[in-house]
């Protein structure tokens, strides 16, 4: 059985991650299984990100889980006013996470939990007719939060984690759909990187029952504020130069939203958990993406987000003593409102099934896989408030069709002595 | 509920199998370009064009490659191509300067392309020594027979394409080019093509040179032999009536399955050139409007005194300066003559008049060099050439609306046929949205619009890809064809210095 899955594992590459925004829910391979529910399940040392509180129930005296996941993503966009057709070539995306959980006493379990929450990359064709809104972007960012857990008795947990956030972006786009300086578009990219803050991880566990436990999750706010770092303005025509310099710095920030989880998991039978989830990111922190340039320009995008729930629900069944097996699926709605559509976060609504098993070696040591899929409609979408900061633009809505598809596998290794 | 072991191996087997195969790949439903073309009821082996700039791809006040690859003809024969279109050979020039060398000379009046100097927001011709020899006839025949500057009747005239007649102005150094022969006419090569298709695009200069000119021409109606006109005029519509029939016919006498496309004449009033300068801009304040108004006191008691019984005009002419934004002041050969009492013909400019685009370089600026009392628009009054008036304009609109009826007319009595609204077209164009072309818009915003080109008359190519596409679209009607539109995002705009 074990050879069965690598070899099916192998063979496709594919399972799903994201919709709207760039959050990408991928935190742990047995919560990926689910539907990537979680803030109730007791199970591995992935309660590091999901819920600390939980970290006191786990039952070693030491517990460790790391884990990556291969994305492929893609997004098609085409007009047919204008017949054309454009579409990403992403490289796979890859979030990855390491948790390690120790018992201190009875009560009391430290732990350290490093996960990368937020990302996006995407790569039009250079020149494509979306442009002068994104020909690549590329976010990256690594959280670390060392974690204590308190266990108040046997129904009420509570745990708790500062996150240390490092963040690096790199962007580029054309400055508008026509200025060209010897035939080559003129366009900027903007790049930050190691920029840095501090959030927070709370969790509350509380098990009223023995087969039942209700989990709370808040993950606080993040703000990446990039000052200084590096912009360059490129093929740009020479009375043009002062206003869009190469080699000039900006200043922008960057909004990682807050999310808060409420969830429960119900042991069906001594075999079967159910787990549902709902998530709710406070995706409408991000209104604009603001850049200021060194000579004061300044580059105003809006985006007024909006806050989404995200609803999943997981089972978990246990086969023998050595196999577990596990299936979810979760609707993802996108924060993005009408008009205000970009295709640097080309994705809509979308509908995620997953699947995911994990097999014990030994008594210690686990290896987890987990397939995600995300379904995705084809949409008719604009971006109507293109930056009207800019003086050389005559630009006022980029829209067309869209179709995305987002499939991610992932391999997951748990220990625990 | 209670999932069965092998309900979950179900849909384990589901989510794996929607990685593995295809069936789970992104599409959408109706792809663009998956679809047949065809040409419908045309044949489009042999297309040539005919007409002016519009027809040639002038842009930025010159023809210039890019601007002649970029033409509207050229993009139309690009997607003819792809539903049994031959080849389509334009008379090149030879840089991307796009002035003209006459003899190895530079010439003033046909200069290079104009850029735009973003720190003086204007614009400006490129630098750079042209390399286009009008006395290098190039063999033909071409399929864009486009001429700038052509009017209907040069046309048909046998001095147009003769060397000889430069100097004279007779001739067109854009016709003398390319023309088959010194005594041959632009609608002779044409016609001689034997065409399967063709687009006739003329009479914008029949009225434009005397629009652009400020109305210093003549409306030569009543007037039906165009050898006597000057360059400046309004053709007559009765000649033009007459002309238009004659370039139909030689191309259905030269191949009676013929089919064709005309074009009509856009509204002059669409066009930046005459809408960007406005006719009240002028910033003064309270001092400068307190001495403006003492120095046209006299000239308000005397058209007071003098039109004692037209109060009407009275009020037309007299002349208040406030602080703030003010109507500049303009000559208008309408008024009652007064000169012989001192008092120039001259008012403050309304919403009805149009300034042309020239005249923004000369507003402000004194007539004569430091003397602040003589600036124009304020102390001098702008000139004839500086101002379309009413009256000039209504010249123009009864003319071209007479030819525009002309082109209906002719389109609709022949069902090989087809009639665009480009008067439409470039109304659309002007209105505050502009035309969304699918991925993006165009305005006729002078320089950050996109539709025209930094001489605020002829389009850019982007804009001339949108008006191909137009034609297309009729042409997919009207002929039952299903050609391919292109994007006109992948054209260019304006260009910066």
């Amino acid at each position: 059985m074990k050879i069965k899955i690598l070899v099916i594992a192998s063979m496709c590459i594919s399972t799903s991650a994201f919709a709207g925004g760039y959050r990408v829910a991928l935190q742990g391979e047995q919560a990926t299984g689910m539907g990537h529910a979680g803030v109730a399940m007791t199970e591995s040392a992935e309660v590091v990100f999901f819920n600390p509180a939980s970290m006191s129930l786990l039952t070693e005296q030491t517990h460790i889980s790391a884990g990556i996941t291969i994305i492929d993503s893609k997004t098609k966009y085409q007009n047919t006013a204008a017949n054309v057709a454009a579409e990403t070539d992403n490289p796979y995306g890859t979030p990855l996470y390491l948790y390690y959980v120790r018992k201190y006493d009875e009560r009391i379990s430290l732990g350290l939990g490093v996960y990368t929450p937020y990302g996006n990359t995407v790569e039009w064709k250079k020149d494509w007719p979306g442009s002068h809104l994104v020909n690549n972007i590329s976010l990256k960012t690594i959280f670390v939060q060392p974690t204590i857990s308190f266990k108040a008795n046997n129904k009420l947990s509570v745990g708790f984690g500062p996150i240390y956030v490092n963040g690096s972006v790199e962007f580029n786009r054309n400055l508008t759909t026509g200025l060209t300086e010897n035939g080559n578009r003129s366009n900027v990219t903007v790049e930050a990187k190691g920029i840095t803050d501090w959030g927070m991880n709370f969790g509350v566990l509380f098990k009223p029952a023995e087969a039942l436990a209700v989990g709370i999750n808040y993950r606080s706010l993040v703000n990446l504020n990039a000052n200084d770092e590096k912009a360059n303005f490129e093929n740009i025509p020479d009375t043009f130069k002062s206003t869009y310099p190469a080699d000039t710095t900006f200043d922008a920030k960057l909004v990682l939203p807050a999310e808060l989880t409420i969830g429960i998991s119900y042991n069906l039978n001594s075999s079967t958990i159910l787990a549902v989830d709902i998530n709710r990111t406070y995706w409408s922190e991000y209104k604009s993406l603001d850049l200021t340039f060194a000579n004061g320009a300044e580059s105003n995008n809006l985006r007024n987000y909006n806050d989404v729930n995200v609803y999943r629900v997981g089972i978990q069944h246990k086969l023998s003593n050595a196999l577990t097996i596990r299936g979810g699926a979760y609707f993802d709605s996108t924060p993005i409102s009408d008009g205000y559509h970009t295709p640097e976060t080309p994705r809509n609504d979308s509908t995620g099934l997953t699947a995911g098993a994990s097999y014990k070696i030994t008594k210690q040591m686990e290896v987890d896989v987990s397939f995600l899929y995300l379904m995705f409609k084809e949409f008719k979408a604009s971006y109507d408030y293109i930056d009207d900061n800019n003086p050389a633009t005559l630009d006022t809505s980029f829209k067309g069709e869209y179709i995305s598809s987002v499939k991610a596998i992932g391999f997951g290794l748990n220990y625990k002595y | 509920m209670m999932l069965k072991k092998n309900q979950i191996f179900k849909v384990t087997g589901l989510i794996i199998s929607c990685a593995v195969i295809s069936a789970c790949d992104t599409s959408f439903d109706k792809p663009v370009g998956d679809v047949s073309y065809s040409n419908g009821t045309a044949d489009f082996s042999k297309f040539v064009s005919i007409g002016d700039s519009l027809t040639a791809g002038y842009a930025d006040n010159a023809l210039y490659l890019s601007g002649q690859e970029n033409s509207y003809p050229a993009i139309l024969a690009q997607q003819f191509a792809k539903v049994g279109g031959g080849s389509f050979a334009q008379p090149l020039v030879s840089d991307n300067l796009g002035g003209l060398l006459i003899g190895g000379n530079e010439n003033s009046e046909f200069g290079n392309r104009y850029v735009l100097n973003a720190e003086t927001k204007s614009p400006e011709p490129i630098t750079g020594t042209p390399t286009t020899e009008v006395t290098d006839v190039l063999p033909g025949p071409f399929n864009n027979m486009g001429v700038p500057g052509a009017k209907s009747f040069h046309l048909l005239s046998t001095d147009y394409g003769d060397q000889a007649g430069l100097g004279a102005g007779t001739a067109n150094p854009y016709f003398v080019r390319f023309a088959s022969a010194t005594n041959t006419t632009m609608i002779a090569d044409a016609a001689a093509q034997l065409p399967s298709f063709f687009v006739i695009w003329v009479g914008n200069n029949d009225v434009l040179s005397y629009a652009t000119s400020g109305g210093i021409g003549t409306d030569q109606r009543g007037n039906i032999n165009p050898a006597t006109y000057s360059s400046s005029d309004i053709t007559d519509p009765t000649a033009f009536a007459g002309i238009y029939t004659q370039l139909v016919s030689a191309f259905t006498t030269a191949n009676a399955d013929v089919k064709g496309v005309l074009i009509n004449i856009p509204d002059i009033s669409t066009l930046p050139y005459f809408k960007t300068v406005p006719y009240n801009a002028v910033p003064l304040d309270q001092t400068n409007a307190d001495d403006l108004n003492a120095a046209y006191t006299a000239y308000n008691k005397g058209v007071t005194a003098l039109l004692a019984g037209q109060p009407d005009e009275v009020a037309k002419r007299t002349i208040t300066f406030a602080a703030g934004q003010n109507a500049v002041v303009i000559s208008d050969e309408d008024l009652t003559d007064l000169s012989g009492s001192g008092l120039p013909s001259m008012r403050q400019a309304t919403a009805n008049d149009l300034l042309v685009l020239t005249s923004s370089s000369k507003i402000g600026t004194p007539k004569i060099e430091n003397d602040q009392t003589s600036i124009w628009g304020l102390g001098v009054p702008l000139e004839d050439a500086d101002v379309l008036i009413p009256s000039e304009i209504e010249l123009i609109n009864t003319a071209r609306l007479a030819f525009n009826n002309t082109i209906k007319t002719t389109a609709d009595a022949n069902d090989n046929l087809l009639f665009v609204d480009i008067e439409a077209i470039m109304a659309e164009l002007s209105t505050t949205a502009g035309i969304d072309y699918g991925t993006g818009s165009i305005t006729a915003i002078y320089a950050t619009g996109g539709g025209f080109s930094l001489d605020g008359v002829h389009p850019t190519a982007r804009a001339y890809s949108v008006i191909a596409n137009r034609i297309i679209t009729t042409i997919n009607t009207g002929f039952s064809a299903n050609i391919p539109a292109v994007d006109p995002g992948n054209y260019t705009t304006i260009f910066v210095k």
